[in-house]
């Protein structure tokens, strides 16, 4: 009896050994080239799926999903399909440091695509960094983002010429001389744009009338309302995210203030026209692309997009189809599929012409696009203007 | 003046919809003895409602119409079935651990608050993404003085308000069942004695307490229309806020309560408008300090020496 416990014993110790060993030595699968490898190619995506900025993660998914099947319809990356894995952030920074880990550790993807939100595509940059698997954010505008290091990439404008945009379109074309900003103190994104913004905007001659901040889904905005309004400004600055901005502009006009607000790319959501319903009309933000914009590769997408998903996408969708289709062009280009050469290649991106602009990699990292302003017109966010980049 | 007074009313504004939420603790606290930790997820039920109800009678596109009695019989739809809730999550998750230690009872809360919270957001209940709260009350301005507006909207929600805390007053202080409510805050065990129904009375706090909450929700939903999904974290700093006001005005005193709620909306609001709007979390949790430091019993609470 006492024999034949100590051998079960002395197997399962033997086993286990095994098991460790195999686990701590590099796989032999990594070791080869993992483009020749068979099975699909992992590809990973973390975005808001739910909560108050759901439709970022929703409508940037429908867009990378739309790229991977052109992708698989047109017979993969060197024959191997590409295959989607995808985990929900809720908009928050430690969900997004959880569904990170996992793509990186347990899914071992080749690459990642996300987040929207600066704040966590900071918190998913830094893991992809240490890890060495390339990261490309489809719209995190912050700068901060790609100073994370070479791993990290994005395929839009930075908060700094965003901020510019907007503050010589307000100072150009709506003659606003004095303007108050209300920016969300949680959000990088928030706090950056508004210091772009007032920073630009003094450069041309304006004045800041008022600084005020909230936290991201505080509801009672009145307190910094009636400060600003004693300010009497021309127009209001509001980078946050759309579903606070739709219910700052609920309260902007219910104080009786009629000057037009502005804001940045965090407001395109179908959600705003829905929150903010009439209040919102007349006001005017930053974006990354129109779907008006007559050009052959936007209207395609448009009308792909349309067909399966029954709305006309917003940028973040196209941003998201854009990164897909970067990330897939420099797998195609790079030798082996290791984090090093892959990232290699999608520095190398060149006049890539994507729908939200075309794309180019500059030496932090970055794309260097134009801005186009769009404003609120019967709920529907129409161009209005475009600003080159300085 | 324009500030001050412009401040002064959306402080009053808010804060009787603390004052409402606050009622729900300290009524369950003066009977119970334990805090309720779940009644702020009530709240955000009755808001969640409100809106689904609306949305299912065809009201929620921004331009529809609602007739007059739309509010109403919304407002009255939320608390029927906030109060069941209420009735329920006593039955079943607080009624079994009646003679268990108190600790285990505010670990349930908690539990049953979570729950709450996350049922909530699955796809098939109301969903994990903001909503707009179609407008059920008329608004317009009603009178405007230098720059001071006045809006209808806002004279019904802090009215209900107070004809609910009134209501309230009344039943606690000159009803049958208010009565049997006092006795058994007094002394449970003395109370049954005396031929009190412990278990209804009890059954009938949770049921008054969420029906307050959730007019609470319909009036907050209606004042803030973009509504956040129910796991939001501003719900729970709500219902953080509410349960402050409780204790400052004493807990287990109903119109401390409201005291309470009047106080924490007028100090979070002169605060952020005067002060600073960053720190306006801290004035209320900054005058809970100084309050326990000051009358650890609350503003009209009394010490009671536990009988040994």
């Amino acid at each position: 009896m006492a024999h034949f416990t100590l051998s079960t014993l002395a197997r399962a110790l033997g086993a286990l050994a095994v098991s460790a060993a195999a686990a701590f030595a590099p796989s032999p699968a990594a070791a080869q080239d993992p483009k020749k490898a068979d099975g699909p190619i992992l590809i990973g995506h973390y975005g808001s799926l739910t909560g108050s900025e759901a439709t970022f993660g929703q409508n940037t998914s429908r867009g990378i999903r739309i790229a991977v099947k052109e992708i698989n319809d047109a017979g993969g990356i060197g024959g191997r399909k590409v295959e989607l894995k995808e985990y929900d952030t809720q908009g928050k920074t430690q969900e997004a440091g959880s569904a990170v880990t996992r793509l990186l550790t347990s899914d071992k993807v080749s690459a990642l695509l996300g987040e929207v939100a600066s704040s966590l595509s900071i918190t998913g940059g830094k893991l992809a960094q240490k890890y060495s698997v390339p990261m490309i954010t489809p719209s995190s505008t912050n700068p901060q983002v790609t100073r994370i290091g070479n791993m990290v990439f994005r395929v839009c404008f930075l908060d700094d010429f965003q901020g510019y945009a907007m503050a010589k379109f307000a100072y150009d074309d709506l003659k606003a001389k004095k303007v108050a900003i209300l920016f969300d103190q949680a959000q990088t994104y928030s706090k950056g744009l508004a210091e772009f913004f007032s920073k630009s905007f003094r450069e041309l001659g304006g004045k800041i009338s008022a600084e005020q901040a909230f936290t991201g889904g505080d509801q009672d905005f009145s307190a910094q309302l009636t400060t600003i309004r004693e300010t009497n400004p021309d127009a209001i600055y509001v980078p946050g995210y759309y579903t606070d901005a739709g219910n700052i502009a609920l309260q902007v006009r219910k104080l009786g203030i009629t000057a037009p607000l502005l804001g940045g790319d965090g407001w395109d959501s179908p959600k705003l026209a829905e929150i903010g319903g009439g209040a919102i009309e007349g006001s005017f933000y930053t974006n990354h692309y129109s779907h008006q914009d007559p050009r052959g590769e936007v209207q395609e997408f448009v009308r792909k997009y349309t067909e399966t998903y029954g709305q006309v996408p917003d940028a973040l969708a196209a941003l998201g189809y854009d990164s897909a289709r970067v990330l897939f062009a420099a797998m195609k280009a790079s030798p082996t599929l290791e984090g090093k050469d892959l990232a290699a290649a999608i520095a190398a991106t060149k006049d890539f012409q994507g729908v939200a602009g075309t794309i180019t990699i500059d030496k932090n990292r970055n794309a260097r696009k134009p801005a186009v302003i769009v404003e609120m017109k019967g709920g529907v966010p129409t161009y209005r203007a475009t600003v080159q980049p300085k | 003046m324009t500030k001050f007074l412009q401040t002064l009313m959306d402080g009053m504004a808010v804060g009787s919809l603390y004052a409402l939420i606050a009622l729900g603790y300290t009524m369950v606290y003066g009977i119970l003895k334990f805090i309720n930790f779940a009644h702020s997820d009530i709240f955000v039920l009755g808001a969640w409602i409100s809106f689904t109800v609306a949305s299912m009678l065809g009201w929620a596109a921004a331009d529809a119409h609602a007739p007059v009695w739309a509010g109403p019989l919304v407002l009255l739809t939320a608390m029927a079935a906030c109060g069941l809730v209420g009735f329920t999550v006593e039955r079943l998750a607080y009624k079994p651990l009646r003679r268990a230690p108190r600790l285990n009872v505010l670990i349930t809360a908690i539990g049953v608050s979570l729950f709450l919270q996350n049922f909530g957001q699955l796809p098939f209940v109301f969903g994990a993404q903001p909503q707009r709260m179609p407008s059920l009350v008329a608004d317009r301005v009603l009178a405007s003085f230098s720059g001071v507006q006045v809006r209808l909207v806002d004279v019904i929600g802090a009215g209900s308000a107070v004809a609910l805390m009134v209501a309230l007053e009344w039943l606690v202080f000159h009803s049958k069942m208010g009565r049997a409510m006092r006795a058994v805050s007094y002394s449970t065990s003395v109370a049954s004695l005396m031929g009190i129904n412990v278990d209804r009375v009890i059954s009938f706090t949770f049921v008054l307490g969420s029906a307050l909450a959730a007019a609470a929700g319909f009036l907050y939903a209606m004042k803030y229309p973009g509504l956040n999904q129910p796991a939001h974290t501003t719900w729970v700093l709500l219902g953080l806020k509410a349960f402050v006001a409780a204790v400052i005005g004493g807990i287990g005193n109903i119109r401390g309560a409201m005291l309470g709620g009047f106080l924490i909306g007028g100090i979070e609001l002169f605060g952020a408008a005067y002060l600073s709007p960053q720190l306006r979390d801290v004035y209320v949790f900054a005058l809970l300090i100084l309050v326990l430091l000051v009358k650890p019993t609350g503003l009209v609470g009394k010490a009671v020496v536990e009988k040994v």
